[in-house]
């Protein structure tokens, strides 16, 4: 049901009534009327992609709430969206204590995982001990390979492998060619690994490292 | 080399060059080579016209394909439920035992390759043993043998 | 050569036609030849078959067809000879000299008939046994009557003449109705309602629809859509027709996990000569309306069974799942609207058109129409594929068709809904099955794995085992899932080692509520669904494992060790050639005994020494005895 102004949606989030165009997510619904989701694998410029999951956000429609990742969530009218309340904090505490083990750099989390660990008191040591993993410093949030795929259409850097095995890695052949000009995914990386482990011209982990076993 | 470029084309050509095949064709020289080298992925690169990057992302991402030359003999326990309940995690421990293998491993001679498959449906025979296509139920240690030795 | 078919009528004057060039009295000799019955060696049956027809002159007295699975797989190979539906089990090749003469002379070879072991009789129909009498076949009871390579076996029964009905008599609107009123829930795990689905496709804005069959069957221990696709490719085909024609859509995808070459190759067959009859193309039967239909194969994914990611594997993508917030009803190939369907979905569909939504709902229960196939496997007596009507209890499948448990051993637990669903123990024996009594009980119907376990399974390792899989089979695209499953690995595997600690059951509920919320699709947020079940019922299991280090079930290798009752031991060697690390020690007449240090607890000696020694025990939880003393005689008993 479309409200009398057209084409505009009308929702609440947080208790405040935000009006959305057709097509817009929760997400950019939210951040258009200044209310802040985090998200670690959004990018303006990318499609949403739902790995993170830290966007998640209750919404609740003709009385049933689910669990939605509001950047993919298409903003609907009568929508009622809670950003924040005991199940959704549970749910991004757990996220960061779950990929700390894999995302740290000698042990500590930096820049927007550091903040969402520290704002929703996430004990990133939790899992440590138990799976003794060694860490790859990545959260496998793909904003690098979105960015070279759909901003930059140099498909440098690409996803291999599957499940625990997934990686990130530069293809030398194409990158050799693209990358030193470019750095787009340098900047973008939330744990920092792309910048300290390559420097455009040498890439510290590539699809060769990755079918030789090394990564 | 030229024979791997001709058949790449040869499959390529079979799907009409169109890019929603791309694991169709990956299949066909999976199933032609025995395995994926590095040219031949290369090569669907190129005649596919589609980035390298998918292609690997698709080569690494299911069980089916090898990166590598499989062993003349291939060796297969199923891991399905079924199989599961009636003992598989022991055959596949004798068998781990008597080839020095572990699962997705080749042997150093190439003779065996060892592999796990979740449910070939023939669950009334579990728990279930393939060696080069010819099935086994529940095979005793001496039929092991009698296997790995009768194996080139 | 066959002429394309122009019209319903010119169909059904075909099949009439074939009808009068079958001799209805001359018996067939049906050989089961699906991938079960193949390895019981049933090409070579049929080949000696053919061959011994041949030897004995008797071509024009008797044919030979080879047909798709029959169900009964636990006594493959399973012939049948029609029309008088004679069933004989554990053909070999060695018996069909017999066989061939006893069928031209239409007398009965006892020896290969269905024991009753209730009863101790023969029996010699198939629709008398026991296992088939308690079944309503209606999808899959055509298999053995045909070749799937031949479509005019098909014919012969009545095939396509819904598809003619639904494209000369109904409006696609009506055919949407009907289906919509029949309550066909989905067959593949969702359940949910087919019409409704097939509804949204059509309503979705654009031209250019598709419809898709998923034969990605992934659950290990479900084989029901092999055995459908394998023996009865084309119901399957005009299932996919008719919804096509309901939806709006011209062209279609099967796509066939790569695991089943013979679906494929069948399928392949099936397609080709549904070409030339003039079933696909353009204007069938004089309709105008047109449809192709392509095969595609899987490589190797269980999460590519997932309706996204099944569609990103049909664009040539990685088959990995998506947000699905937009529907792929109305985005899904292609930004195209799509209507994917399970396999058995499909293959019912022919029959509501045929029959009737009315006939449809007679069956089953309110909530659940129809029947659902089943793989029933694991440690019961009668493994195969069953059909049944919702709503019959897991009691009534388990003994009443299954013939219960194997060995005489005590029922623990059902197990259904593959990765996604849970285990049911005795107290839920009397549930009806059906989609929400399943559910109401923490499991779920799921695609119709159903694998019955005994006393000697342990259910911590079940979690386990289910947890590994899907860590294994992650895409690895979210957090919750991929991280979530590789701790709660490690947890179970430190449980069953026997490392477990008494906050680990904290734990994996709380990564399990985070799974369940936040996961990017089903493969996630149902991964934890076996060891809340699990947890459930059999609390006790974890509770041993943790507090005793013990394995109730004696079947944690890490928990469990071998030891050799010396006073049951007659000294036979049987367990000392087998054992394969040579841990084994005594002698002729020297009672044996096994060295821990070198025992890997493969179980062997457990498996063959004889049941009427039975002096291999496995002990769990308590101190090993020690070995006696060396050279220490066998204890001859006095019974004979």
């Amino acid at each position: 049901m479309k409200d009398d102004m057209g084409d505009t949606i009308t929702l609440k989030i947080d208790g405040r009534e935000v009006t959305a165009r057709p097509g817009m997510t929760v997400l950019e619904a939210a951040r258009e009327a200044g209310i802040e989701i985090p998200a670690l694998c959004h990018h303006r410029k990318t499609r949403p992609y739902g790995a993170c999951r830290i966007c998640s956000v209750e919404a609740e429609k003709n009385g049933k709430t689910k669990i939605v990742a509001s950047c993919g969530y298409p903003a609907e009218p009568g929508l009622v969206v809670r950003t924040r309340s005991p199940r959704i904090d549970r749910i991004r505490r757990a996220i960061i204590e779950l990929v700390a083990p894999q995302a740290n750099t000698d042990g500590d989390l930096g820049g927007d995982l550091k903040k969402l660990a520290d704002e929703y008191g996430a004990d990133i040591h939790r899992f440590e001990a138990r799976l003794q993993a060694k860490s790859h410093r990545c959260t496998l949030c793909g904003l690098c390979v979105r960015y070279c795929d759909e901003v930059v259409g140099a498909h440098a850097i690409g996803f291999v492998g599957r499940g625990i095995d997934r990686r990130v890695v530069f293809f030398p052949e194409k990158a050799s060619k693209v990358c030193a000009n470019c750095l787009g995914c340098f900047k973008i990386c939330p744990t920092g690994k792309i910048g300290a482990e390559s420097d455009g011209t040498y890439f510290g982990f590539t699809v060769d490292d990755f079918l030789a076993g090394r990564l | 080399m030229a024979g791997v470029a001709a058949l790449v084309s040869k499959v390529v050509g079979n799907y009409r060059n169109d890019k929603n095949m791309l694991i169709q064709i990956l299949l066909d020289l999976q199933g032609g080579l025995g395995w994926l080298p590095q040219e031949a992925l290369a090569e669907v690169s190129r005649q596919l016209r589609v980035p390298v990057t998918r292609v690997y992302q698709v080569a690494s991402y299911y069980k089916a394909f090898s990166f590598a030359p499989k062993g003349r003999h291939s060796v297969t326990v199923c891991l399905g439920t079924a199989c599961q309940v009636r003992g598989a995690p022991r055959l596949l421990d004798r068998t781990q035992d008597m080839l020095k293998l572990a699962p997705g491993e080749t042997s150093p001679d190439m003779r065996f390759s060892l592999s796990t498959v979740n449910c070939l449906g023939c669950c009334a025979l579990g728990p279930v043993m393939v060696v080069d296509g010819k099935y086994h139920s529940n095979p005793s240690t001496s039929e092991l043998q009698h296997i790995v030795e009768s194996a080139q | 050569m066959p002429t394309r078919l122009s019209s319903p009528e010119q169909l059904e004057s075909l099949r009439k036609d074939i009808l009068s060039r079958r001799d209805s009295k001359r018996p067939i000799i049906t050989v089961c030849a699906g991938t079960g019955c193949q390895t019981y060696g049933a090409g070579d049956v049929y080949q000696d078959i053919v061959q011994e027809v041949k030897k004995q002159g008797l071509e024009t007295k008797l044919e030979v067809k080879a047909t798709g699975c029959h169900g009964f797989c636990e006594k493959g190979v399973v012939v049948v000879i029609l029309p008088e539906e004679i069933c004989y089990v554990k053909v070999t090749a060695a018996d069909v000299p017999e066989l061939v003469g006893a069928a031209a002379k239409k007398i009965l070879v006892e020896r290969l008939l269905y024991v009753d072991p209730t009863t101790g009789q023969r029996i010699a129909r198939e629709p008398d046994i026991p296992f088939y009498r308690n079944q309503t076949r209606i999808v899959f009871g055509h298999n053995k009557r045909i070749d799937p390579k031949n479509i005019e076996d098909y014919i012969a029964l009545g095939g396509y003449a819904a598809l003619g009905k639904a494209l000369s008599q109904m409006s696609p609107e009506q055919v949407l109705a009907e289906v919509k009123k029949a309550d066909l829930r989905g067959r593949g795990g969702g359940g949910f309602p087919a019409g409704k689905k097939w509804e949204e496709t059509r309503n979705a804005p654009g031209d250019i629809k598709y419809v898709i069959v998923n034969c990605d069957e992934g659950d290990p221990g479900a084989y029901m859509d092999r055995s459908l696709t394998e023996g009865n490719p084309h119901a399957v085909l005009e299932g996919l027709l008719i919804g096509a024609y309901a939806i709006g859509a011209r062209e279609g995808f099967i796509y066939v996990r790569q695991e089943y070459p013979l679906a494929c190759e069948n399928l392949n067959v099936a397609i080709k000569q549904a070409q030339e009859y003039g079933f696909l193309g353009d204007n069938i039967l004089g309709s105008g309306f047109g449809f192709t239909v392509k095969v595609h194969r899987g490589a190797g994914a269980f999460v590519s069974g997932e309706s996204s990611a099944l569609m990103s594997a049909i664009e040539g993508k990685v088959g990995e799942p998506r947000m699905k917030y937009v529907h792929t009803a109305v985005s899904g190939i292609k930004d195209r609207p799509s209507n994917l369907n399970n396999v058995e979905t499909w293959a019912t569909v022919p029959l509501i058109i045929d029959k009737g939504a009315d006939w449809f709902r007679s069956i089953g229960t309110a909530g659940s129409k129809g029947t659902k196939i089943f793989s029933l496997v694991g440690k019961v007596n009668n493994t195969g594929l069953v059909e049944i009507p919702m709503g019959m209890t897991l009691r009534e499948i388990i003994y009443g068709i299954g013939g219960g448990i194997i060995k005489g051993k005590r029922f623990k637990g059902v197990q259904t809904g593959g990765p996604s669903g849970g285990i049911l123990p005795e107290q839920c024996l009397d549930a009806p099955v059906d989609f929400d009594e399943l559910a109401k009980l923490g499991s779920m119907m799921g695609s119709g794995g159903m694998v019955v376990m005994d006393e000697e399974t342990c259910m911590v390792d079940v979690a386990r085992y289910f947890v590994n899989f899907l860590c294994e089979e992650s895409c690895g695209k979210c957090i919750p899932c991929r991280e979530g499953l590789r701790v709660l690995r490690q947890i179970l595997t430190d449980i069953c080692e026997g490392r477990g600690k008494p906050e680990d059951i904290g734990v994996i509920r709380e990564i399990a509520e985070v799974m369940a919320d936040a996961s990017l699709c089903a493969l996630g947020t149902t991964a934890a669904n076996p060891v809340l079940t699990t947890l459930r019922y059999f609390g006790n299991e974890y509770e041993a494992h943790i507090k005793d280090k013990r394995c109730p079930a004696r079947s944690c290798k890490s928990l469990t060790s071998y030891y050799i009752d010396p006073q049951k031991c007659s000294a036979c060697l049987i367990c000392r050639r087998n054992c394969p690390t040579g841990a084994v020690n005594g002698d002729k007449g020297i009672v044996h005994w096994i060295d821990q240090e070198k025992c890997s607890k493969c179980g062997v000696c457990f498996e063959v020494c004889p049941d009427r020694f039975s002096a291999v025990v496995r002990i769990s939880g308590e101190p090993v005895p020690p070995p006696p003393a060396p050279g220490t005689k066998v204890v001859r008993k006095h019974e004979g």
